[in-house]
C-alpha cells in the first residue's frame, strides 16, 4: 500500500467522523452528550489538519479548543439547569426547513466552487520544509514579523474578553463581606490609631 | 492522493450541518452557539487547506486569528448566557423578548 492511499483512507475516515459527529451536535436531545460530539468533531479535524502538515494549528485547535472552550461550554451546560423538553420545541417543526435550506446550499457552494476543477490541484511538497524549516517556525516567522501588529491586537482581543467576561458574571451581594483592596491601600495610620488627648495622673479618688 | 477539492468539499458540508443546526435548534441557545463554532472551524478547514496547496503563510496566520477570536467571542457569549439565565431563568430564546425586536 502507498503512502498517499494510506493519507486519502485516513483522510476519508477522519472526515467521516468529523461529519457524523457534526451531524450528532445538532442533533442530540442531551446538551451534554452535543457538546462532546462537538469535542470529537474538533478532534478529527485537527487530526484532518495534521494530514495537511499544519501541525502547530492542529495542535493549538486540540488545546485551545478540546482543553479551554469546550470545557467552558460543559461547564455552562452542567451549570446551567435546562429544560430539554421545553427546548425541543419546534425540532420537528423546524427540521424540514434546515434540510431543505442546507441541502440546497451545499448544492450551491458544489457547484460555486467547482469541484471537479480544483480536483486536478494534488498536494505538493510542504512549503514549510521547503523552507527548511518545521510548520511552527514557518508560522512563528511570518507571525513575529509580517503579522506583529495584529497579533499584538489579538492579545488584546482575549484581555478585553477576559475582563468582559469576569465583569458581566461579577455579582455583588449585599450581605457577603469583602476585602477593597483600594481601601487597604489607601488607609493612613490616622483611621486606625485614635491619639487621645488627656490628663497625665490618675484620676483622684474618694476618700472613703 | 487528497487534492484541494477534498478539503473544500469537507469544509462545505461542515458549514451546511452547521446551517441545519441553527434552523432546527431555534430554541436552544448553546446548540446555537456550537453551531456557530462549527461554522467557524468548516472556514478554517478553508483557509488551512487553501494555505497549504498555495503554500502560502498568510492563511494559517488568519486561522490563528480566527481561533482567538473565537475564543474570545465564546468566553463573553457565555458570560452572558449564565446571566440571562441567572436573571430569567430560561435560556429559551421564544421567552427573551423584552427588547421587542
Amino acid at each position: 500500500m502507498s503512502a498517499q492511499l494510506l493519507q486519502l483512507i485516513c483522510f476519508y475516515a477522519f472526515a467521516a467522523v468529523a461529519g457524523i459527529s457534526a451531524l450528532m451536535v445538532i442533533t442530540l436531545r442531551n446538551s451534554v452528550h452535543a457538546v462532546l460530539s462537538l469535542v470529537l468533531t474538533f478532534f478529527s479535524v485537527a487530526c484532518i489538519w495534521l494530514l495537511a502538515q499544519a501541525e502547530f494549528l492542529a495542535i493549538a485547535l486540540i488545546v485551545v479548543y478540546v482543553g479551554a472552550v469546550m470545557v467552558l461550554f460543559l461547564f455552562v451546560v452542567m451549570m446551567l439547569d435546562i429544560n430539554l423538553e421545553r427546548m425541543r420545541e419546534g425540532f420537528i417543526k423546524f427540521l424540514p426547513v434546515g434540510i431543505v435550506v442546507a441541502a440546497v446550499m451545499l448544492v450551491e457552494m458544489l457547484a460555486l466552487i467547482g469541484v471537479r476543477a480544483m480536483h486536478v490541484m494534488t498536494m505538493g511538497p510542504d512549503p514549510a520544509a521547503a523552507a527548511g524549516m518545521s510548520n511552527t517556525a514557518w508560522l512563528g516567522q511570518a507571525l513575529y514579523t509580517r503579522f506583529l501588529l495584529p497579533f499584538e491586537i489579538a492579545a488584546l482581543i482575549l484581555t478585553v474578553g477576559l475582563i468582559a467576561a469576569v465583569v458581566l458574571t461579577l455579582r455583588h451581594k449585599p450581605l457577603t463581606r469583602r476585602q477593597n483592596p483600594g481601601d487597604q491601600v489607601r488607609v493612613s495610620n490616622r483611621d486606625r490609631v485614635r491619639v487621645v488627648k488627656m490628663a497625665a495622673e490618675r484620676p483622684q479618688e474618694s476618700e472613703s | 492522493m487528497i487534492t484541494l477539492s477534498h478539503f473544500i468539499v469537507l469544509g462545505a458540508v461542515l458549514f451546511c450541518i452547521a446551517v441545519a443546526g441553527i434552523f432546527i435548534n431555534r430554541k436552544n441557545v448553546i446548540v446555537l452557539l456550537m453551531s456557530i463554532e462549527l461554522m467557524l472551524l468548516a472556514v478554517n478547514i478553508n483557509f488551512v487547506a487553501f494555505s497549504r496547496f498555495s503554500g502560502d503563510v498568510a492563511g494559517q496566520v488568519f486561522v490563528f486569528f480566527i481561533l482567538t477570536v473565537a475564543a474570545a467571542e465564546t468566553a463573553i457569549g457565555l458570560a452572558i448566557l449564565t446571566l440571562l439565565f441567572r436573571n430569567r431563568s430560561t435560556i429559551n430564546i421564544a421567552e427573551i423578548d423584552s427588547m421587542k425586536g
